[in-house]
């Protein structure tokens, strides 16, 4: 499913009027680009491996912990590529869920739904590898950072992203390790697919024309 | 994601099927949030909670204000005994007075049936009823039957007899209309003179024989026989009680199967259970105490949620 694909809203217009009905109509179509394909992806996944082996070398004191809900399936995926192809087999992996650590409870309209956590090692004392497919505002990183707490006094802590909006941050946490660098505006959306999840690998950047 | 349907917890009454779903799965985060080293999350750092006791509680006041403090809340507390209630002041004022203090959320246990609801009426916080007299014990009914769900599995289906006195018992009206929701077929045994009037109106069936009751259910939930509620004398003696509807181990290992004893608390060991039976792995006594911390997180946060930021 390459290149552009338009979406219509087919909500019906409540105005009489004909210029107001064109106006609702063209405010809802959408564009979606590719940013990164399935060869593409792949390429930076191994990138992210071999960089992730370059620093923590066995992972004798590291973990890596994917950040929920979309952060697990890039964690799952780098786990999966030490595991197999460098045969590294002892590395730890967590899920962390950070709703309960949002600072935007009570100010959104939708209520925040939470998503599984799974700790099953002590994070104390530990090099710990924050895994999310894209780094936006920073927002959900601060919250992971507190969160993360909650299990322990970590030695350090890293970031790992495959898609970095690199000018629409909020708050002063960089990535560092780096999938791609995208340089979107707040109005667009970047849209990370999985094979195991959406069926196939890829990267769109969404929209409005 | 779904949203509570209501603003308040009053009753199990006003709930629906995806109401309890929705506490449960969010109850679930939670129970794994107070196993953590750090048992807190800040989620509720903005929200003063009141919990109001105008009758005595030791489980449920410690399960509230633990869940309220494992949210960041702040929470301020009072009981009846040791306040101007005795002086003459009326519930509406009591409260409205608590709430001048910029108070979001009222945690209220009361002897009156109802005073939930009376007060939903009159003020604006969201309330929480922790049991009205007789009436209602909604976050009881929920532990119980989350329970159920995690020793078992579902509660769809599940056969559950509530033992004892039901006549006095908010946790009977509350666990049958949660059981109900849920699809589980719900019995009810005890001495006539402890079941009220019209319980068949609530489509459960009526079981007056113990060990019937038991060989027919997968869950039974011993009620304690409420004395300080009753100002007549409803059965013989303690000791006639006793033989007929309290639950010992050899009626227990007689059964032929492995049932799950349930008791809300607290437990009048050698009246409704046995000491053996109430520390037998069959009991789910403590299960049903930790989830209680977990489920009134999850009503709480669910609750807290809808209170519009000012």
């Amino acid at each position: 499913m390459a290149g552009a694909q338009i979406l219509f809203d087919p909500a019906p217009c409540s105005s009489h009027k004909k210029n107001l009905t064109f106006v609702t109509l063209t405010s809802v179509i959408m564009s979606q680009k590719v940013l990164l394909a399935s060869k593409e992806m792949n390429i930076i996944l191994h990138r992210l491996a071999c960089q992730l082996i370059e620093n923590h070398n066995t992972f004798e004191d590291s973990v890596i912990i994917g950040i929920q809900p979309r952060g697990v399936f890039l964690a799952n995926r780098i786990h999966k590529i030490l595991r197999e192809e460098y045969g590294i087999s002892t590395i730890k992996m967590g899920q962390l869920d950070i709703t309960f650590y949002r600072d935007d409870f009570r100010r959104s309209d939708k209520p925040l739904e939470a998503n599984k956590t799974h700790i099953d090692f002590v994070v104390e004392d530990k090099r710990v590898i924050f895994i999310d497919d894209v780094l936006y505002t920073g927002r959900s990183i601060r919250a992971a950072l507190t969160a993360v707490q909650s299990f322990g006094r970590p030695r350090e802590i890293e970031l790992l992203t495959l898609i970095d909006r690199r000018f629409s941050r909020h708050l002063p946490i960089q990535p560092d390790y780096n999938g791609r660098q995208v340089d979107a505006i707040n109005e667009e959306k970047v849209k990370v697919n999985w094979k195991e999840n959406e069926g196939e690998d890829a990267v769109y950047l969404i929209s409005k024309v | 994601m779904s949203e509570l349907s209501v603003k308040h917890l009053l009753g199990i009454k006003y709930l629906n099927k995806q109401d309890i779903d929705l506490i449960f799965q969010t109850a679930d985060h939670f129970k794994e949030v107070i196993n953590r080293p750090i048992k807190k999350v800040p989620s509720l750092r903005d929200i003063t909670i009141a919990n109001l006791f105008f009758e005595n509680s030791t489980r449920t006041r410690l399960s509230f204000e633990l869940a309220e403090k494992r949210l960041s809340a702040d929470v301020v507390n009072f009981s009846a005994a040791s306040s101007s209630v005795k002086k003459g002041e009326t519930l509406i004022d009591t409260v409205n007075n608590i709430l001048s203090m910029k108070v979001d959320l009222v945690v209220m246990r009361h002897p009156n049936p109802g005073a939930g609801i009376f007060l939903s009426k009159h003020v604006d916080a969201s309330i929480i009823n922790a049991g009205d007299g007789a009436h209602e014990h909604p976050t009881q009914a929920l532990l119980d039957s989350y329970s159920i769900r995690e020793k078992l599995g579902t509660v769809e289906g599940k056969k559950v007899v509530i033992v004892g006195d039901i006549l006095h018992s908010r946790v009977a009206l509350s666990n049958i209309l949660a059981l109900k929701l849920q699809g589980a077929q719900v019995k009810v045994c005890g001495p006539y003179t402890l079941l009220p009037k019209y319980i068949s109106s609530l489509g459960v069936e009526v079981e007056p024989n113990l060990r019937k009751a038991l060989e027919w259910c997968d869950v039974a939930n011993m009620l304690r026989v409420q004395n300080e509620r009753m100002d007549i004398s409803y059965f013989p003696s303690t000791r006639e009680y006793v033989q007929l509807f309290g639950l010992n181990k050899e009626l227990l290992d007689s059964l032929g199967k492995k049932i799950v004893i349930m008791h809300p608390g607290p437990i009048n060991r050698g009246v409704e259970i046995t000491s053996d039976v109430a520390d037998s792995d069959q009991a789910i006594i403590l299960d049903q105490v930790e989830n209680g911390v977990a489920i009134r997180m999850a009503v709480i946060y669910l609750l807290a949620s809808k209170i519009k930021q000012v």
